[in-house]
């Protein structure tokens, strides 16, 4: 079974966290991703870094810039998680946008994944008419979950479809915004988070965008079976070393 | 071959609506509704009636005699350059704002490169009296400041795009994030034939109306609809893709798309998207762009900041791929000597985009029987800038 899939069975709200690869450092990658897993973390979103990338704030598109500028590339990615399924075993999926894929050639990326041990894949602007026509039956061979988003405008009658595509889990975008851009979720967070708990979904939501702290997780997993946190702790990263990575994940889960 | 958009919005391979979840339900409702808006007499007559008293259309389409004697051929002009405003951008934002007030939107947002559509849009929101919102690179800014007087005065918001290269391309993304973070309130104008299906389409049909002159004007003129030649300089493709609309279909009418070569094509600061260009996906559809093997976007050069773009509109990309329109690239120099050589022949100051789609006699001959239509997109006041330093006026 994929991990993802075996880490929603566990009896707990789970943390996920995103970073971007190639921040602070070129090769803080893999240090990142084992310091996550030993605090704790369920599930880690490695971002592949874009040029242009359209659903994130001030913060993830700084990281990216950044990690494009000291040399992240697909490939230097991959070499750099060589190795990975060595010494992490938590649900590791990679986040980045449509293109760097489609010039990696799709294929191949997921067979690339695969053999990494890469569990799943979350590309913001691949929508899921196209993927469900085009790449559905590549990522299933490769033994990938593909994450798609719904917000708070998504018709019931489009996350119905979103659910029956999906195999893993849904990303609950806590609000209409891009990344990093809330502080705090109101009455309407709250019952967009009900409304979508009352519809019975097969997959199990996960809230994004607005997490950064205890009071903002505890919400988000209110009715949500895991929050996803990222621009709080890019910014955690910028400003503290890789090695309080612990200090954060206490910080919000406690 | 059918070279207009099918009806999952793609131009052959090229097109569709590659956007996060997030930009869904808008452009879902765009997609849903712009046909039907665009059909209902009433919107029809606003639009046309717009055109004609606040435009100033029909635009001419003038026989440019001294040009046509110096390159042995018949050249005829279409005089965008003359709409309010001063471009073939006015066209579009027109359409857009009837669009987005039948859409019951109230808050307008747009991306501007030089500040021609910027201040086409800020120009129809005032009309209007809706808020609008552009969106400018922070470098732009600092290089356009005339047309960044000329928004502010006409009451828009221009806010610096501080993100990556803080040009065109950056501004895009921020307007697009805007109408993430506004989804119900806010119609995005964008300024050329790109962006996620119906945007290219809807661009396309709003400035159909420029070969739609060119045609009843041939006619009147020489007895024919339907000319030789087509000519126009491709940024996104806005005024190219009103040009050739409705030629695409005529046999007998050549296309010639025009690209900026910048310093040359291979020299590293060009934005000839044709040639340097590959298949991918930019702010939502899949073209051509320029981009590094990894996918990374890149950025582009030309003198003129219209035609800065790293894409073409997937409907010139598929017009490329199927051979149908012959592309050309053209030098910041070749242009500014086209641009300068209008001026002392026909008494033109063009925009220095035009001044590309001119500057194609030099390279290519044509037979002195010849009808060759090129789109005079707009007109040079904005780079007056540049004429100076270029020629030390
Ligand atoms: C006068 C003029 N021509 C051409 C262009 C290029 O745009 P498009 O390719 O959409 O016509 C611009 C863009 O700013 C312009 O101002």
């Amino acid at each position: 079974m994929n991990r993802i899939n075996q880490k929603l069975k566990e009896d707990k709200k789970l943390l996920s966290i995103y970073f971007t690869a190639g921040y602070p450092s070129l090769n803080d990658t893999v240090t990142i991703i084992q310091n996550l897993e030993k605090s704790g973390v369920d599930m880690i979103e490695i971002g592949l870094p874009f040029s242009d990338p359209l659903a994130d704030g001030p913060t993830i598109q700084a990281s990216s810039t950044q990690a494009l500028k000291n040399g992240m590339t697909t490939e230097v990615l991959f070499k750099q998680l060589k190795d990975i399924r060595k010494s992490v075993s938590i649900p590791l999926i990679i986040m980045g946008y449509f293109n760097p894929v489609l010039q990696y050639g799709v294929e191949a990326f997921c067979k690339k994944c695969q053999e990494i041990g890469i569990d799943g894949l979350i590309i913001p602007d691949l929508p899921v008419d196209v993927y469900h026509d085009e790449y559905k039956t590549i990522f299933e061979h490769y033994g990938l979950i593909n994450v798609f988003l719904i917000t708070p405008q998504t018709s019931d009658e489009r996350i119905r479809f979103i659910d029956s595509v999906s195999n893993g889990f849904i990303y609950m975008v806590s609000s209409a915004s891009v990344t990093g851009s809330q502080s705090g979720f109101g009455d309407e967070n709250t019952a967009y988070f009900k409304r979508i708990a009352d519809m019975h979904l097969k997959n199990p939501q996960i809230v994004g965008f607005g997490i950064s702290d205890h009071e903002t997780f505890t919400q988000a997993t209110a009715y949500a079976k895991g929050a996803i946190i990222g621009s709080a702790f890019i910014k955690h990263l910028t400003s503290k070393k890789i090695d309080t990575i612990n200090e954060f994940v206490n910080f919000v889960v406690k | 071959m059918n070279y207009n958009v099918n009806e999952k919005g793609y131009y052959g391979e090229f097109g569709g609506a590659f956007i996060p979840e997030m930009l869904y339900p808008n452009v879902e409702e765009l997609r849903q509704k712009y046909l039907e808006v665009m059909a209902e007499p009433d919107f029809k007559k606003e639009f046309n009636q717009l055109l004609k008293d606040y435009v100033g259309r029909p635009s001419p389409l003038y026989f440019a005699k001294r040009l046509s004697e110096k390159y042995h051929t018949k050249i005829y002009l279409k005089r965008e350059d003359l709409n309010h405003t001063g471009a073939h951008k006015i066209n579009n934002t027109i359409g857009q704002i009837l669009m987005a007030k039948r859409l019951g939107k109230t808050r307008i947002i747009a991306e501007t490169g030089a500040g021609q559509h910027g201040v086409a849009t800020a120009t129809v929101c005032a009309l209007m009296g809706l808020e609008c919102i552009v969106y400018m690179g922070e470098i732009d800014i600092a290089r356009q400041a005339p047309n960044v007087a000329r928004m502010k005065m006409l009451g828009a918001k221009v806010v610096p795009a501080l993100s990556g290269s803080r040009t065109l391309k950056d501004a895009t993304n921020e307007a697009i994030r805007d109408w993430i973070n506004n989804p119900v309130n806010t119609h995005y104008i964008i300024g050329s034939a790109i962006g996620p299906h119906p945007y290219p389409d809807m661009v396309t049909r709003f400035q159909s109306i420029i070969s739609e002159e060119i045609k009843w004007q041939l006619k009147e003129q020489i007895g024919r609809e339907n000319p030789d030649y087509v000519v126009a300089c491709i940024g996104g493709g806005s005024n190219a893709a009103g040009t050739y609309y409705h030629f695409l279909h005529e046999p007998d009418v050549n296309i010639i798309a025009v690209e900026a070569a910048g310093l040359g094509v291979n020299s590293g600061e060009s934005a000839a998207t044709s040639v340097l260009g590959k298949e991918g996906i930019i702010h939502g559809c899949k073209t051509l762009l320029m981009q590094t093997n990894d996918g990374q976007i890149t950025e582009p050069y030309s003198i003129s900041a219209g035609l800065d773009y790293p894409g073409v509109g997937p409907m010139h990309a598929h017009l490329c791929k199927t051979g149908r329109a012959e592309f050309m690239a053209i030098t910041d120099d070749e242009a500014m000597t086209a641009g300068l050589e209008l001026c002392q022949l026909e008494g033109i100051i063009p925009a220095i985009e035009s001044s590309h789609a001119l500057a194609i006699f030099e390279q290519r001959t044509f037979k002195p029987d010849d009808v060759i239509v090129v789109s005079l997109s707009g007109r040079g006041d904005k780079d007056l800038d540049t004429y100076i330093k270029y020629f030390k006026l």
